[in-house]
């Protein structure tokens, strides 16, 4: 990981005057290592005046720079961060100088517990008027990796700390438009519509929300994330869930086109659990799935959908296997 | 290929290699303590963890403990942390030398990090994530001071974390995700509490982790990842829906993961191993009871006969 002298060659700090009246303090490994590490030279060199900063307590703008250097080498060292923190307090620093540097630093560490944490100390420092400056760069961090969950924890934290819904939903139709897979975005989609102070909750939203997952069902069927966001548009209202014609239909539709879609057999399976009664055509088209040398037979549509499905998705046979034993019995 | 390589993990272990340029090495000095519980609990599987200086292991870890508050921190000179204070506690665990310890104080410690809502800090400066409230009820049970945290809160923050889905994330609202599930799933299990968790539900959202090549993934149309053998897995267990999944194609992709010449086992098949991937990848091993590990005991992360004889000498 490269320091924040990149190009040129690092001078050891031994070799710089005003270092000279500091005594570095070595790691201590203990007799037996338990972990031994390999270090190399300058990252060694670099800890062990950071070492000798920390335990003197020195609250000083060349202990800031050490701990960019450090911070350089290895950003997941938290003993670092904490110690520029207090450091950069006691200085009273530009938080707005220490942003830049934290915009930089993250690109290149964006997985670090860390300097997401560092993130947050900051824009709670720098309060509401960072709130949009904050969105913007979750989404340059999401551009790059649009799953990273530290963005999104940091990003949702934003949004009900410091503010910005505004544009959220919409953020969220441009992420499913580049990949319709990506669940992050569809949770992100979940937590929009349910907390935002700007749109009506759940209820409210509940009918554009299944025309949009709907579609996006439609056009890509084996994808996990939009059959769950459907269920849990109808959360906890499971005669809402079976008497909304568009639910049904939908798993009809892909049956019909995608060669028994594991979810819409499961969604289907769901429904019927729940008490919904299946048309002839959604029947015959499940019928039409079964393998024909299936030896069991069943007149029971769930427990047909569940012998499908022990079929077509053997890694979870079993799965499918206890939900036809636990078929509700008004349903067998 | 064949089996587990035992010998060679156990090797792998004891000696990471020394190489001067290995980056990996250096960033990995802060959480050594971390390092030190996935070494040594693996060692413990594998039946080898007579190999270790115990008296030596035992001084470093007390040397790692801040003085004032009673916290541990990831290695000597460096800050106390809940995530450390675990993993301390967990190899103290292992060696059988709890002795050494003021319990009081390191509960205290621990204790002190929960928050009005419930939720733990990881340190004094207030990252908020329910894997440490998972690190803090796992701790204090181990010490047998949950009774210091106002449990009800605790268990009420972790539930406003629970998705739609069934599954957990870091903070309220946030994404299910493997890890997570297993801090939140694990943190009520020791608090008497899984009868806040829809068994079928989550059951069915862990066992559509597993992959085509028979890993498990952490989310929804992400990779396989051996660490995914433990978060998944041992949820399940603690659920008790692990027969959802398919166990022997998850086993042979663990194996396929190890290093056959020098050891250890990596995230997926043909990368490079560490320490962390080793762990995990044995502990989902001992979850499905491949033959000559050790038992691991799925909520406290640690063999079942370290967790008994804590337990039983109550």
């Amino acid at each position: 990981m490269p320091s924040s002298v990149d190009e040129v060659d690092r001078i050891p700090l031994s070799a710089r005057p005003e270092w000279s009246d500091v005594r570095p303090v070595p790691q201590d490994d203990g007799p037996n290592p338990v972990a031994p590490i390999a270090y190399r030279d300058d990252f060694r060199e670099t800890m062990d005046y950071f070492r000798a900063l920390y335990l003197a307590d020195e609250r000083s703008r060349r202990a800031v720079d050490l701990t960019t250097e450090a911070i350089g080498m290895n950003p997941g060292n938290y003993t670092v961060w904490h110690f520029r923190r207090v450091v950069l307090e006691s200085l009273n620093a530009d938080f707005h100088e220490e942003r830049d540097f934290l915009d930089r630093m993250t690109m290149r560490n964006a997985k670090n517990y860390q300097i997401w944490h560092h993130r947050r100390w900051l824009a709670e420092k720098l309060g509401p008027e960072v709130a949009n400056k904050e969105l913007e760069f979750t989404k340059s961090i999401l551009d790059l990796d649009a799953k990273n969950y530290h963005a999104w924890s940091h990003r949702q934290w934003v949004l009900q700390s410091l503010g910005g819904w505004e544009n959220e939903l919409d953020y969220c139709c441009m992420l499913l438009e580049d990949d319709i897979f990506n669940n992050s975005a569809w949770n992100q989609r979940y937590f929009v519509i349910t907390r935002s102070p700007l749109l009506g909750g759940l209820q409210a939203m509940r009918d554009s929300e299944v025309g949009y997952t709907t579609e996006a069902i439609l056009a890509n069927p084996p994808n996990e994330s939009p059959w769950r966001y459907l269920r849990g548009l109808y959360k906890g209202d499971a005669s809402q869930l079976i008497s909304d014609n568009r639910v049904s239909e939908l798993c009809l539709k892909v049956l019909k086109t995608s060669n028994s879609c594991q979810f819409a057999l499961g969604l289907l399976l769901d429904l019927l659990c729940y008490g919904f009664q299946p048309s002839e055509e959604l029947r015959a088209v499940v019928e039409a799935l079964r393998n024909s040398e299936q030896d069991t037979v069943s007149s029971n549509l769930a427990a047909t959908v569940c012998l499908i499905l022990e079929i077509t998705d053997p890694m979870r046979s079993n799965y499918w296997a206890w939900r036809r034993n636990n078929l509700p019995s008004q349903v067998r | 290929m064949g089996g587990l390589e035992e010998e060679k993990h156990a090797r792998y272990i004891v000696s990471v290699e020394k190489k001067k340029d290995d980056f990996e090495a250096l960033v990995i000095e802060h959480l050594r303590m971390n390092g030190a519980y996935w070494g040594l609990t693996t060692l413990d599987l594998l039946n080898k963890i007579g190999a270790i200086d115990a008296d030596g292991v035992v001084s470093w870890v007390m040397e790692c403990q801040d003085k004032d508050c009673g916290g541990f921190a990831g290695n000597s000179g460096h800050d106390p942390h809940l995530l450390y204070t675990l993993s301390a506690v967990q190899v103290l665990a292992l060696l059988d030398r709890f002795d050494v310890l003021d319990i009081e104080k390191v509960s205290d410690y621990v204790a002190g990090l929960q928050n009005e809502d419930g939720s733990f800090s990881g340190d004094m400066w207030g990252e908020i994530d329910t894997r440490f409230s998972y690190c803090a009820i796992c701790c204090l049970s181990l010490l047998g001071r949950l009774s210091k945290i106002n449990v009800e809160k605790a268990v009420n923050y972790i539930v406003s974390c629970k998705n739609l889905d069934g599954g957990f994330g870091s903070i309220p609202g946030g994404e299910s995700h493997a890890g997570q599930i297993f801090c939140c799933v694990g943190a009520l299990a020791i608090t008497g509490s899984l009868h806040y968790v829809d068994r079928d539900l989550l059951g069915w959202w862990l066992c559509e982790r597993q992959c085509k090549d028979g890993g498990l993934s952490g989310r929804p149309e992400k990779l396989a990842d051996v660490c995914y053998s433990w978060w998944v897995l041992s949820s399940l267990v603690m659920i008790d829906r692990v027969h959802w999944i398919d166990k022997e194609k998850l086993t042979r992709f663990i194996l396929n993961c190890q290093d056959n010449d020098n050891g250890g086992i990596s995230d997926r098949p043909d990368n490079a191993v560490d320490v962390f991937h080793t762990f995990f990848g044995v502990a989902g091993l001992s979850l499905m009871e491949y033959p000559g590990l050790k038992s691991i005991d799925p909520a406290y992360a640690l063999p079942v006969d370290v967790v008994n004889r804590i337990f039983f000498r109550k």
